[in-house]
């Protein structure tokens, strides 16, 4: 674990001269290749480049064998700057060029509701809650692309364990931050008047929360969880639609009712509860059947469950899925 | 206007409708087309389109507001361009996107209301560019030239609705271009009310005959 942890540095003790200016860190590349570069990259906010992406602190988890795909994992570059994180903007770059106004610390997540021990946990205390494990998987974006992503975390079920949901417990309900000085889009103001709900809330069924392949995540590709990519936790449920996994969660709470969730309440006749990855039912507006894979230039067939189907078919026995989509 | 400020005024649309091309070129060029390229290069040229659509619509209420006669003259150039980004925008989807998937894209324009709004907007803008010429108007004549291309308005209609249908509820911008859209039919329609009352006034119509209307 190469997190710092405990009371060794507090963010208070760093003198504000001493911290190296958010530009300078993301143009560090470019300080390096030299002044020419730096120009350009400096210039790069004008002409619309992307901005090069922060390499966060290292993460160290094990590899988990189980979780290995023989497809090509999405560039980080890609990963981290082509995102849906509507906190940030509606834009695909809003999140990557807005990243830095989000604090992952001091963080901590309320997990409350019909549980026995309700608790508020630290960031830090997560990271040591259960060993991190570092787990390939695609994800499946709503929009019909896609990309292949190592995510580090342990299975969310080591935190609802912790807290012992009660019998009556049947969903789990993920909030995400609401505050409009870290996320610029939550500001009120007339331009945002088709915006989401806030808080971002998502939920699961107790069981889908409970399926080993539900992840909480903390990392990727090495690294800790760029905020753009939802820093400093979230969850990811790769056999659904990418708005599934709720980003920078501060609460989760156990529900007997089945939990309202920002897109549906958003166009509830596109976004049902379950949003299941599926090839055979459509998003009314546009096919499903298949994906554009990020960095690839043909469509490719999109699977069902989004190729997680051996693992988590049984939980939907019986059910039919063009109504529960 | 002189010959030579006509001339200038030209040079300078076609420059600024050639300028989102040589932009997105520059960002092909510079690898700038976000992780996803053909989605970026097809909204890119889509946004384009509908902005060259709304300012040949916005040419005629310019006149009848400011009463310069300058912007009409620049509806053909600009219609010709709003035709030709959608004729790329269109080719990306066709090629890049679908790869000749006939089946795939047939059952799209009949199944996805964005989509058949879409189609529609470009099949109507044909005849609009095949009629272009001076000759087309003389051989049309000037009132069914123009009855014609009233199919604009439609077009208009259309390519709004098509950005509307396919963005999720939460993107403020195609709400933006119906704003924009309803307030240039607006400043039409109160124009062409104004007209209709003054010639009312000018030649006032035979009352009707007893027992006829309700």
């Amino acid at each position: 674990m190469l997190i710092k942890r405990g009371g060794d540095v507090q963010g208070s003790d760093i003198g504000g001269s001493e911290i190296t200016p958010q530009a300078v860190y993301l143009n560090r590349r470019a300080f390096m290749v030299g002044t020419v570069g730096a120009a350009a990259l400096a210039l790069a906010p004008r002409v619309g480049l992307a901005a090069a992406p922060p390499a966060g602190q290292p993460l160290a988890a094990a590899r988990n064998a189980a979780y290995a795909l023989p497809d090509a994992l999405t560039k980080f570059n890609e990963a981290t700057t082509y995102n849906n994180f509507y906190e940030f903007g509606v834009n695909k770059d809003d999140p990557a060029r807005l990243a830095h106004t989000l604090k992952p610390r001091p963080w901590s997540v309320k997990v409350d509701g019909l549980v026995h021990k309700p608790k508020t946990f630290d960031i830090d205390e997560i990271l040591k809650l259960a060993p991190l494990e570092e787990r390939v998987y695609r994800l499946r974006c709503v929009e019909a692309w896609s990309m292949i992503i190592p995510w580090i975390g342990f299975p969310l079920s080591a935190l609802l364990k912790r807290v012992e949901p009660t019998g009556a417990a049947k969903f789990v309900e993920f909030s995400t931050l609401v505050d409009p000085q870290q996320f610029p889009a939550q500001k009120k103001s007339i331009f945002n008047f088709a915006s989401l709900d806030w808080p971002y809330t998502e939920g699961l069924r107790l069981d889908e929360a409970l399926h080993p392949l539900t992840l909480l995540t903390l990392g990727m590709y090495g690294q800790v969880l760029p905020n753009q990519n939802g820093a400093p936790l979230r969850v990811v449920v790769p056999w659904k639609y990418g708005f599934k996994s709720a980003k920078s969660i501060v609460r989760i709470r156990l529900t007997a009712d089945e939990p309202k969730t920002a897109w549906n309440k958003s166009a509830p006749q596109e976004y049902g509860f379950y949003s299941n990855v599926n090839p055979t039912v459509d998003h009314p507006r546009w096919s499903q059947a298949s994906e554009r894979r990020i960095g690839e230039f043909r469509r490719r067939e999109t699977l069902m469950f989004n190729g997680y189907a051996d693992q988590v078919a049984s939980l939907y026995a019986g059910m039919d899925l063009r109504k529960l989509y | 206007m002189t010959r030579r400020a006509r001339v200038l005024l030209k040079a300078a649309v076609w420059a600024a409708c050639l300028a989102p091309l040589a932009g997105l070129l520059y960002r092909a060029a510079t690898g700038n087309l976000s992780a996803n390229p053909i989605s970026f290069i097809t909204n890119w040229l889509g946004d384009w389109t509908l902005r060259l659509l709304l300012t040949c619509l916005a040419m005629t209420p310019l006149r009848l507001v400011s009463g310069w006669s300058w912007p009409v003259t620049l509806r053909r150039l600009l219609g010709l361009f709003t035709f030709f980004y959608a004729t790329l925008h269109f080719s990306v989807w066709l090629v890049l996107d679908h790869f000749f998937n006939w089946r795939e894209m047939g059952a799209d324009i009949l199944k996805r209301p964005y989509i058949t709004a879409g189609m529609t907007a470009l099949t109507l803008m044909i005849p609009l560019a095949a009629t272009s010429t001076a000759a087309a108007v003389r051989k049309l004549g000037g009132r069914n030239w123009q009855r014609l291309h009233r199919l604009i308005y439609v077009i208009g209609v259309c390519g709004v609705l098509h950005y509307r249908w396919l963005a999720k509820k939460a993107i403020p911008d195609p709400y933006y271009y119906i704003a924009v859209l309803v307030l240039l039919l607006g400043i039409r329609g109160w124009f062409w009310t104004r007209r209709a009352a003054r010639l009312a006034v000018a030649s006032p119509r035979p009352s009707p005959q007893r027992g006829e209307g309700a």
